[in-house]
């Protein structure tokens, strides 16, 4: 099972309830870090490094004396990364998104492959947890390439381990964002309580509902704000899994790095009913229907 | 003389310079000696997500216009229109299309040496 933890707005929390998830999970449990633009799940999950390697794209190289400038790559282009200009042909490899299409559609086979960089994928062992991460070249302007690589790879070590994965996913509700969650079983929404949380959380219950995947929600600083998003989550049938209080001490131990549910049994409990309660609407609940 | 297409709001002259490059509504193809003009169309860029300044770039080349006119171009765009030896004057906003050529034919201008936008 793979759990994909989102939000709409940024900053609610969202690796904090990764890590303490991962942490409490019972299961075999890879924690994946698809937040390529600016990973920080190692920061609370402190995992050993065991390997890192580069990711490529592969981008259109044009072999100009084969190009008979006939025009079919660069109508087929929708990101305009290849073009006949006049008599020139101009490709702008940073806009390519590695569809493959130039080449399958080139009658003179002008066209290869070469390989641009566009970040790197680690993985490691935070204790039982395998952790897994893609780093977005700074510069980069597309990070779905990356992140498919990284799920790419999530998918072998799961086929392997049988183990369950939890993405911590970026915020927002663009392509970054649905390419995150979209392969996940799972979908927990992280909001807070506050007209501004409320606000990006509806974006996100509006952009992941057409993916038709469960989705549930954590409440976190819980305490502060209205009733905005519990009316929500009423009317819409989106249940509420945990509420995490609105409290010093947590914003202290994430201050300092810390795993928020290895802060206190109270917390470690609060996040072990949580996977719990994801585990059974999962796993649990197909067990039931068969 | 050398065509000049400008970023148009319009299809005539008297329209005002659309000062955006890529997503203008069209380009009025002038021949500043006899004020002929065409106009193009540019709403094939201006649809897409990714890509406009470029796509419009290919249609000023196509148009055979070796000089445009226009508020702002950004880099991709720009870097295209070098390509194909095509000039850019930037910062034509706010005036018409004819006045916009009026100026170019006045000598009253600087081409780009990069894009500013």
């Amino acid at each position: 099972m793979i759990i994909s933890i989102a939000s709409g707005k940024g900053g609610t929390g969202k690796t904090m309830v990764s890590a303490s998830l991962a942490s409490v999970w019972e299961r075999p449990m890879t924690a994946v870090d698809l937040d390529v633009e600016e990973p920080n799940l190692h920061i609370f999950l402190k995992p050993e490094i065991i390997s890192e390697e580069k990711v490529y794209l592969e981008v259109p190289q044009v072999d100009e004396s084969r190009c008979n400038l006939c025009r079919k790559c660069s109508d087929l282009c929708q990101f305009k990364a290849i073009n006949v200009m006049g008599s020139t042909l101009l490709t702008f490899p940073e806009m390519c998104h590695a569809c493959g299409g130039c080449m399958a559609i080139c009658p003179e086979e002008a066209i290869s492959w070469e390989r641009r960089e566009i970040g790197t994928i680690s993985q490691g062992k935070s204790g039982r947890i395998d952790f897994l991460m893609g780093s977005l070249r700074v510069g980069e302007a597309m990070s779905p390439p990356l992140m498919r690589v990284v799920k790419t790879k999530l998918a072998k070590d799961l086929d392997r381990s049988g183990g369950d994965a939890i993405i911590d996913a970026p915020p927002g509700v663009s392509c970054p964002a649905v390419s995150a969650v979209m392969d996940s079983d799972y979908i927990l929404l992280v909001t807070e309580p506050t007209p501004f949380g409320f606000h990006d959380f509806k974006l996100a219950v509006e952009a992941f509902t057409p993916l038709k995947k469960s989705m549930a929600t954590v409440i976190n600083r819980s305490g502060m704000g209205d009733e905005g998003v519990r009316k929500f989550c009423k009317e819409r049938n989106i249940p509420i899994l945990a509420e995490i209080p609105f409290d010093r001490d947590i914003a202290g131990a994430y201050s300092r790095g810390k795993v928020v549910a290895d802060l206190s049994w109270e917390l470690k409990s609060l996040f072990s009913a949580l996977a719990g309660s994801i585990y059974e609407r999962n796993i649990g609940g197909q067990k039931c229907a068969r | 003389m050398t065509k000049v297409a400008v970023t148009s709001e319009g299809p005539t002259l008297t329209d005002m310079v659309d000062p955006r490059f890529g997503r203008a509504g069209g380009f009025v193809v002038v021949d500043p000696d006899t004020m002929e003009h065409a106009y193009v169309d540019n709403g094939s860029s201006q649809t897409m997500a990714h890509g406009a300044g470029i796509q419009a770039a290919q249609i000023i080349a196509d148009s055979g216009a070796k000089v445009v006119l226009t508020g702002f171009v950004g880099p991709k765009a720009f870097e295209a229109l070098k390509a194909v030896g095509i000039k850019v004057v930037q910062n034509l906003d706010n005036m018409s299309v004819k006045e916009a050529v009026e100026k170019y034919k006045s000598g009253n201008v600087d081409y780009a040496q990069q894009a500013n936008k």
